[in-house]
């Protein structure tokens, strides 16, 4: 790694309850390369995530010790404002949730909140998303109906347009091609290695085989702990763990 | 055919036997009130009932329309002050309050639906009648005895607010988390993210909650009745007194039934009634549907 990493995760621990959710996360998250997170399902992994834009904040009885540094600033001091944070990174759910209005307001909406954009530069900006994410073709007629009414995999990537609309940093993936037909799930996976030139890109996965496809770099997390991390190939066809090499060997799931 | 099926097939349409038996009670409800009013339709026509104002039944005359002004009034005043509170509440339940503040509000606001009415007619009496009459109305008018349909709508607002706030709660709660997490990672706060997502997602649950307690609310009687004056006049401001429909049958039926046509005016009452709600629910919803067929085109 030559560039200075992206987000840096120091001594992160989170409980929610009295359970011991993430146990001392230390990590450096390269810039602009696609990074995934794989482990079994409870480990963590998408708690881990949900601490990037502190969407976690929101689960009750949580508790955060730690630092999560974004472009070295430590979205965890109290002086930050929870809304910039959250501006600089787009997150896919495990399903898509287009917001109960039309297409056009779904990618409108984030820009409208944040500031004083113009109806030109707004119908602009809405093409720009939805061909950066290959919609414009397929809704371009339809703009202004409702969003509910896309397939599911049209409205991952419109999900995926409205988080781009706001001009973020990073994208957060959370086992977002899990809901999606396997024709979808090439699409959003192309658009994750397309995105990567522009953005730094963090994948929750249980797939093996999608983390090899998309990845730069994977994270194995188990109970709670980073067990691994490194180079795609690295952790794939060579691990150090033991408990890596059984995951992926599909001992342990 | 095996005994298990046979008793399978019986056991439904016994069902449906039942709940068609339910249903026709409201049929019988409304003919028995049309038969029983009918004396007085024959008399004086259904229009004029309605639209006139004079009520002198020792002369024959029979006005309804303060009555249902009354209602109208009465009704409106409740909804107006009762809606803002309880939706705020429900947010506020909902979605802000800590898990253990919810613990303790919720059934607060469920044991408010539990107090029988009767004891709000006296409260209303003792507390909202005298602060109208010295603090409020004196602001406005130069004369009010409290007695109002002001007092009335005050009274109901609180009576319907427990009906509304826990509907709305359900209805909120029903939203799925993650879409209040796709508007807050866009980086929208809370109350954008209330405003313009979660609202308009529930607006279809909020209708149906305001539905529910205005129909509750046409029909409350004992509260509103030792509130609201009954005058038989169309109240022209909220200080004045009016005289909703439940009110003038629960404090004349089985008493003045000496004088012609009385009993069949107080049936043509509650047919009134009867119609009012059914209208009234009839209206809202065809606005539903209408309403949900636009959210979802």
């Amino acid at each position: 790694m030559t560039k200075a990493p992206h987000i840096s995760v120091q001594n992160l621990n989170v409980h929610i309850g009295n359970q011991h959710i993430l146990k001392d996360i230390n990590i450096n998250i390269p810039d602009k390369k696609v990074t995934s997170i794989i482990g079994p399902s409870g480990c963590g992994k998408t708690t881990l995530l949900k601490t990037f834009n502190r969407l976690v904040d929101n689960t009750p009885d949580v508790n955060i010790t730690g630092k999560v540094l974004v472009d070295n600033e430590n979205i965890y001091d109290p002086n930050v404002e929870i809304t910039e944070i959250r501006k600089k990174m787009g997150l896919l759910s495990q399903r898509p949730y287009p917001l109960p209005m039309s297409i056009y307001d779904n990618i409108a909406y984030g820009p409208r909140i944040h500031g004083t954009i113009g109806k030109q530069e707004l119908d602009v900006l809405v093409e720009q998303q939805l061909k950066a994410t290959g919609l414009w073709n397929e809704v371009k007629d339809r703009l202004h109906n409702s969003a509910t009414k896309l397939s599911i995999g049209q409205q991952q990537r419109l999900c995926l347009a409205r988080g781009l609309a706001v001009d973020p940093e990073i994208i957060l993936g959370d086992e977002s091609t899990s809901a999606l037909d396997p024709i979808s799930t090439a699409i959003i996976e192309d658009l994750f290695i397309t995105l990567k030139e522009k953005y730094t890109i963090v994948l929750v996965t249980h797939i093996l085989r999608q983390a090899r496809r998309v990845s730069d770099y994977i994270i194995f997390v188990y109970m709670g702990q980073i067990i691994e991390f490194g180079p795609t190939e690295e952790i794939l066809l060579n691990p150090k763990e033991e408990l890596t090499k059984e995951y992926i060997k599909g001992y342990i799931s | 055919m095996q005994i298990r099926i046979i008793k399978d097939k019986i056991i439904s349409k016994l069902m449906l036997v039942f709940t068609l038996a339910s249903v026709s009670v409201l049929l019988v409800i409304g003919i028995g009130l049309f038969y029983r009013s009918l004396p007085l339709l024959q008399k004086i026509s259904f229009y004029h009932l309605i639209s006139s104002s004079i009520w002198k039944p020792l002369k024959g005359l029979f006005g309804f329309f303060p009555f249902i002004m009354g209602t109208l009034w009465v009704t409106g005043i409740a909804i107006i002050i009762a809606l803002p509170l309880s939706l705020l509440t429900a947010i506020y339940i909902v979605e802000y309050a800590p898990a253990k503040v919810r613990k303790v509000l919720s059934p607060f606001v469920n044991l408010l639906s539990g107090i029988p009415p009767v004891i709000f007619g006296v409260w209303g009496v003792l507390f909202i009648i005298p602060l109208i009459q010295d603090h409020i109305a004196p602001h406005f008018v130069e004369f009010s005895t409290g007695y109002s349909v002001l007092a009335g709508g005050v009274v109901l607002a609180v009576m319907i607010f427990p009906l509304i706030v826990s509907i709305i709660s359900e209805v909120l709660r029903t939203i799925p988390k993650e879409l209040k997490d796709a508007s807050l990672s866009l980086g929208a706060t809370q109350w954008e993210t209330i405003k313009k997502v979660i609202l308009r997602k529930a607006i279809p649950g909020i209708i149906a909650a305001v539905v529910l307690a205005i129909s509750r609310a046409f029909g409350e009687t004992i509260a509103v009745l030792m509130v609201c004056g009954n005058n038989a006049v169309v109240p022209h401001s909220v200080f004045e007194p009016g005289y909703p429909l439940p009110a003038l049958i629960a404090n004349n039926y089985g008493e003045m039934l000496s004088i012609p046509m009385y009993d069949s005016a107080l049936m043509f009452a509650a047919l009134l009634l009867f119609i009012i709600i059914l209208l009234f629910n009839l209206i809202s919803r065809l606005i539903l549907a209408n309403l949900e067929r636009k959210l979802s085109a």
